[in-house]
C-alpha cells in the first residue's frame, strides 16, 4: 500500500527503473502522462513540430523549384505571379517560387534552431552549475555579465553580432552561423540564470550536503550530484527556447540581416521583401512565410506549454476517479474525463 | 441532538499518476458535544483526510462517498457536508466547524496583522463594524492567553513566538465559536515544553466553551493527556474505537497493541545501558591488564563556542555557547534540546559542515578549529553521518546502492558503484534490506526503508564515529522503532562512537549512554540516562522531562499536576 501511494511520475524523480526504454523518453513520458486538453495541446504541438522537421528533412523531394531558382526549362518565372498551377503559391517579387522557398526555409530554421540551442545549453549549463555551486566573487561578476546582456534589446545584439560575424557577406553557412550565435549570445543568460537558481537550491539539499559529508571533491559533487537534478527543466525552456530563435531569426531577416536569397531561402527575409506587395493587393507572398513562421513557432510552444504544465503536478490533469452511480459526488467535473479512460484499479 | 458529526460508511479516493487511490474506505464515527476525538494513526492511514472530510477540504482529485452530517451551532439541524455546493460548505465553514493547521508559521498570512486575520472569519460571516471586529479579536486573543492583547493586536505573526501563533490560529478558529474544531497535528511542529502548554488551551476549550474537538495526531503521548474517545485508523480504515482509559489501559486490535508496544518510553533503554557500560568497563580492564593506556576520546568539545554571523553592522548569532563534552570510543552520547537549542549546529560542526568559531573541538585528534578541507578529508572516512530526512538526503535519480556505494568510490576502496555491489549488498543485508532494493530509486522505498539504507550508507566504511541527526523524527511511530532497534543492533556489532541528536527524551534515552541536554546554545545538564532523566537538577531538565507527554492517562493526568507545580515554581521565583 505504501508504495503504491508514491505517484509513479512524481515531476522530480525518474520514473521507476522498469519502464520501458520509449516510457522515459523525456516527451514520449509526458505524453503517456497527459489526459483531455493538455494531451490534445500536446498532440497538436508534436504534430506541428513533426511536420515541420519532416519538411525540413526532405525538404529537396518535396519544393519543385530550388530556393534561388529564377527559371526553368520554359523560361523565367516572372516577379508577383499569382497562384497558378506551375506555381501553386506564385512567384515573388524578385522572381522566385514562393512554395520552394517557404519548403526550403523550414530547412534554414531548423539548422538555426540546432545550431542556436546546441551552442547556448552548454555554455549556459557550464557556467550555471560553476556559479552557482562555487558563488563568491565569480558568482557576482557572470551574473552582472549577464543581466547587462539582458539589458540590451536582443535584436539589437543579434544585428550587431550578425554584422560582426558574417562581416557582411552571405553564405548558408555563415548566414546561419551569424544568426545562430547571436542568438545564442541573447539565450546564454537564459540557460545560466536557470542552472544557477536550481544549483543553488540543489546546493541546500541534504544529498549534496551529505556527498559533502563523505569527502567527496567540488567537480564529483557538481557533475554527479548536482548537474542530472538541477537540468529537469530544461526540455522546457529548450522548446520555448527554440521558437524564440525562430522569432529571432525572421526579425534578423526582415530587418535585412539574414542570409542572401542566393545562399538560403528564408522567411523573414520575404517577407521583408514582401512589404511593398502588400499594398497593391499581392497578398501570397507575404501570407505563406508569415504562415509558415506562425505554425512553425505555434507548433514548438505548444510542446513546451504543455511540458511545463505537465511537469507540474499541481496543473497536471489526471483520471478522473469513476464515481458510482449510486453515489452523488461533491465536484461535478468527474464528467470531463474522457469517456475511454479506464480507471486502473492498482490495489 | 447530542453528536456534532456523525460520518457514515465515507470513502475517499484521489485520482494520481499511477491511478486511483482510495485513502479512505468504509469509516464510519461519531463526535460528542463537548469531547475530544482522537484520530490517531500512520502517515497514510487516511486520518487527516477524514478529518478535512468534516469540512469539505479535499482537493479537487477527491472524490468522497458516504455521508458527513455536520450539527449546526445552534443544534437546529444538520447539514450533509458531502452533498454541500461550495458556496453553502463556506456558510459552514467558520460557523458551525474551524480548523487548527499544524504549522503555525504557515497558517498565518505574514502581511498582515493578526487582528487583521482574525477579524477575517467575522467579516467573512455577516457585516461587523472595524471596532466591533477589533474589540471581539481582542477579546479572543485574551481568552487564548496572549498577554497584552491591546497592543499585541496590531502585530504581525513574525513577533510571536511559534507557541504564540499557534494559539492566534486557535483564536481564529475560535473566534465564531463553532461547536467544533478540526486540529490537524496542532502540536507536532511546537516543542515539548510549547506543546503542553497548546495541549492546556485545548482542554480548556472543551471545558470552558464547550467546543467539540477532532485532534488528529499520531503521537500517543498527546492523545493519553488530551482525548475523551479514541479511533485508531489503519490503511484508510477504523480498526478500533474506544475510551481513552480503555484503549490504553486493554487494547483490543492487534494494529493498536503494535502501535502502543512501540512508542518509547523513559526508562525502557536502561538494561542496555547497563550491558554496554559492563562491556566497555569489561574492555578497560582487558586493556589496563595489558599495560596499555586508556584510549583516547573519539571526540572531545572544551568551551566550544559557534557563531553565525550577522548582518553588516549587526552582532551575529551566538548558536553554541561554552559547551564542553566528550565522547569515548564505542560511546553514545545522545544530545537533546528543543528547536534552535544548538543541537544540529554542533552535530554539523563534528563533521566538518560548520565552521566552530571559538574553543576546541577535536575529531579523532584532529582539531577542528580552523580546519582546511584538505587535511580533513582522510577523517571523513571515519565518521558517519545519517541525516534526519531520509528523503532528502539521497540523490533522487542514483539507485540505492550507487548511492551506498559513494563513500566507497570517494575514498577510493572501490573503482565504480559496479566495483562496490558485492560489499553494498553485505551492507544493504547488515541493516535487512533485500539485496534487490540496491537496484530501486530512492522514491520508491519507505520512508523506513530509505532510513535504513540511509543507515548502510553511513557505516559503509566502516567508521568509528556515527553522527545521526534526528534519524527517526521524521519516520512514523512503529518504523522509528525498528530503526532504534537496527541502530542499536548495529553500534553492538560494529561498536562505533555515536552522536544521537534527538529532541525525543525517550528516543534518546532508549539508545544514549550518557544524555547530554542543551538549551539556548548552553549545556544545561549532563549524565547517564538515570542520572539525567530520574534526578535532573537543572529546572529546563526538569521542565522538559514533565513536559514530555506519557502514553498512558492515568499516570499523564498526575504528571499534568507536577508540571503544573514546576512552572508555578519557575514562575515564582
Amino acid at each position: 500500500m505504501a508504495t503504491e501511494l508514491v505517484p509513479s511520475g512524481h515531476p522530480t524523480t525518474l520514473p521507476p527503473a522498469n519502464g520501458s526504454f520509449w516510457g522515459r523518453l523525456p516527451v514520449l513520458k509526458q505524453l503517456r502522462q497527459s489526459v483531455g486538453l493538455q494531451r490534445g495541446m500536446l498532440v497538436a504541438g508534436l504534430a506541428i513540430t513533426a511536420l515541420f522537421l519532416l519538411v525540413a528533412a526532405f525538404a529537396p523531394l518535396i519544393a519543385p523549384y530550388g530556393f534561388a531558382q529564377l527559371r526553368d526549362d520554359s523560361g523565367p518565372f516572372g516577379a508577383q505571379q499569382p497562384p497558378s498551377a506551375t506555381h501553386i503559391m506564385g512567384t515573388t517579387v524578385g522572381g522566385y517560387d514562393v512554395f520552394s522557398r517557404v519548403i526550403w526555409g523550414t530547412q534554414t530554421a531548423v539548422l538555426v534552431i540546432v545550431v542556436a540551442v546546441v551552442f547556448s545549453i552548454f555554455i549556459g549549463i557550464l557556467l550555471g552549475l560553476v556559479s552557482g555551486y562555487i558563488g563568491g566573487w565569480l558568482d557576482r561578476v557572470l551574473v552582472v555579465i549577464g543581466d547587462a546582456v539582458y539589458a540590451f534589446p536582443s535584436l539589437l545584439l543579434a544585428i550587431v553580432l550578425s554584422i560582426v560575424i558574417s562581416g557582411g557577406q552571405s553564405s548558408l553557412w555563415g548566414g546561419i552561423f551569424a544568426a545562430a550565435l547571436s542568438i545564442t549570445v541573447v539565450f546564454i543568460p537564459q540557460y545560466y540564470r536557470v542552472i544557477r537558481a536550481e544549483t543553488i537550491r540543489i546546493k541546500a539539499e541534504p544529498y549534496v550536503e551529505s556527498a559533502k559529508m563523505l569527502g567527496a571533491s567540488a567537480p564529483r559533487i557538481m557533475f554527479r550530484h548536482v548537474l542530472r537534478n538541477a537540468t529537469r527543466t530544461l526540455p522546457i525552456i529548450f522548446t520555448l527556447n527554440s521558437s524564440e530563435a525562430l522569432l529571432t531569426l525572421a526579425g534578423l531577416g526582415f530587418l535585412g540581416f539574414g542570409i542572401e536569397p542566393t545562399a538560403a531561402a528564408e522567411w523573414g527575409y520575404d517577407l521583408n521583401k514582401a512589404l511593398s506587395d502588400v499594398t497593391s493587393g499581392i497578398w501570397w507572398t507575404a501570407l505563406y512565410p508569415g504562415l509558415a513562421i506562425v505554425l512553425a513557432v505555434l507548433g514548438i510552444t505548444l510542446v513546451g506549454e504543455s511540458l511545463n504544465d505537465l511537469a507540474d503536478p499541481r496543473l497536471r490533469a489526471r483520471r478522473r476517479v469513476k464515481a458510482r452511480a449510486t453515489t452523488a459526488t461533491t465536484t461535478a467535473t468527474a464528467a470531463a474525463a474522457a469517456p475511454d479512460t479506464t480507471t486502473e484499479e492498482k490495489s | 441532538m447530542n453528536d456534532v458529526v456523525e460520518i457514515t460508511d465515507l470513502s475517499i479516493s484521489f485520482a494520481t499518476d499511477g491511478g486511483t487511490v482510495r485513502a479512505v474506505g468504509g469509516v464510519s464515527l461519531t463526535v460528542r458535544k463537548g469531547e475530544v476525538l482522537a484520530i490517531v494513526g500512520e502517515s497514510g492511514s487516511g486520518k487527516s483526510v477524514t478529518a478535512k472530510s468534516i469540512l469539505g477540504l479535499l482537493p479537487e482529485t477527491a472524490t468522497t462517498e458516504g455521508a458527513v452530517l455536520l450539527a449546526s451551532r445552534d443544534g437546529s439541524h444538520a447539514n450533509d457536508i458531502v452533498s454541500l455546493s461550495p458556496s453553502q460548505l463556506r456558510e459552514v465553514r467558520g460557523t458551525d466547524v474551524s480548523m487548527v493547521f499544524q504549522e503555525p508559521s504557515t497558517a498565518l498570512n505574514p502581511v498582515f496583522t493578526v487582528g487583521w486575520q482574525i477579524a477575517e472569519g467575522l467579516r467573512a460571516h455577516g457585516t461587523v463594524s472595524k471596532a466591533e471586529a477589533r474589540r471581539e479579536a481582542i477579546e479572543i486573543l485574551r481568552k487564548v492567553g496572549i498577554p497584552e492583547p491591546e497592543v499585541r493586536v496590531d502585530h504581525y505573526p513574525h513577533q510571536f513566538s511559534g507557541g504564540q501563533k499557534q494559539r492566534i490560529v486557535i483564536a481564529a478558529a475560535l473566534v465564531l465559536n463553532p461547536g467544533l474544531i478540526v486540529a490537524d497535528e496542532p502540536t507536532t511542529a511546537l516543542d515539548v515544553t510549547v506543546q503542553a502548554e497548546i495541549l492546556d488551551l485545548l482542554r480548556r476549550l472543551r471545558d470552558e466553551f464547550g467546543t467539540a474537538i477532532v485532534l488528529i495526531t499520531h503521537n500517543m503521548g498527546v492523545v493519553a493527556d488530551l482525548a475523551d474517545r479514541v479511533v485508531v485508523m489503519y490503511e484508510g480504515m477504523v480498526v478500533e474505537e474506544a475510551d481513552v482509559k480503555t484503549l490504553f489501559a486493554s487494547p483490543q486490535d492487534p494494529y493498536t497493541r503494535r502501535l502502543l508496544d512501540a512508542v518509547p518510553r523513559i526508562g525502557q533503554g536502561r538494561v542496555h545501558t547497563a550491558e554496554r557500560e559492563a562491556a566497555r568497563a569489561g574492555a578497560r580492564a582487558a586493556r589496563a591488564a595489558e599495560g596499555e593506556s586508556a584510549l583516547a576520546p573519539v571526540v572531545e568539545a572544551s568551551h566550544l563556542t559557534i557563531d553565525y554571523p550577522g548582518r553588516f553592522g549587526r552582532k551575529g548569532f551566538r548558536a553554541v555557547d561554552d559547551v564542553s563534552f566528550r565522547i569515548a570510543p564505542g560511546e553514545v552520547l545522545g544530545l537533546v534540546g528543543e528547536s534552535g537549542s544548538g543541537k544540529t549546529t554542533i552535530g554539523r560542526a563534528l563533521g566538518g559542515l560548520t565552521r566552530i568559531t571559538g574553543g576546541s573541538l577535536t575529531v579523532h585528534g584532529f582539531e577542528m578549529l580552523g580546519f582546511s578541507e584538505r587535511r580533513f578529508k582522510p577523517l571523513r572516512a571515519d565518521i558517519g553521518f545519517v541525516f534526519q530526512d531520509p528523503a532528502a538526503s539521497f540523490n533522487p535519480l542514483l539507485t540505492i546502492a550507487d548511492a551506498v556505494a559513494e563513500p566507497l568510490v570517494i575514498h577510493g576502496r572501490a573503482e565504480s558503484p559496479r566495483d562496490a555491489r558485492k560489499r553494498v549488498d553485505e551492507l544493504l543485508e547488515a541493516v535487512q534490506l533485500p539485496r534487490s532494493f540496491g537496484d530501486r530509486f530512492p522514491h520508491e522505498l519507505s520512508g523506513g526503508q530509505r532510513q535504513r539504507a540511509s543507515l548502510a550508507r553511513g557505516i559503509a566504511l566502516e567508521p568509528s564515529l556515527l553522527i545521526a541527526d534526528e534519524p527517526t523524527s521524521a519516520l512514523d511511530v512503529s518504523v522509528q522503532a525498528r530503526v532504534l532497534e537496527l541502530f542499536a543492533e548495529l553500534q553492538r556489532a560494529f561498536g562505533f562512537a555515536a552522536l544521537f541528536i534527538s529532541h525525543d527524551l525517550a528516543v534518546v534515552d532508549l539508545l544514549a549512554d550518557r544524555i547530554a541536554v542543551l538549551y539556548r546554545g548552553r549545556l544545561v545538564e549532563e549524565g547517564t540516562g538515570a542520572e539525567v532523566l530520574d534526578h535532573p537538577t537543572d529546572p529546563y531538565t526538569r521542565r522538559l522531562i514533565a513536559s514530555l507527554p506519557v502514553p498512558d492517562p492515568v499516570e499523564q493526568a498526575a504528571r499534568r499536576a507536577e508540571l503544573a507545580s514546576i512552572q508555578a515554581d519557575s514562575r515564582g521565583r
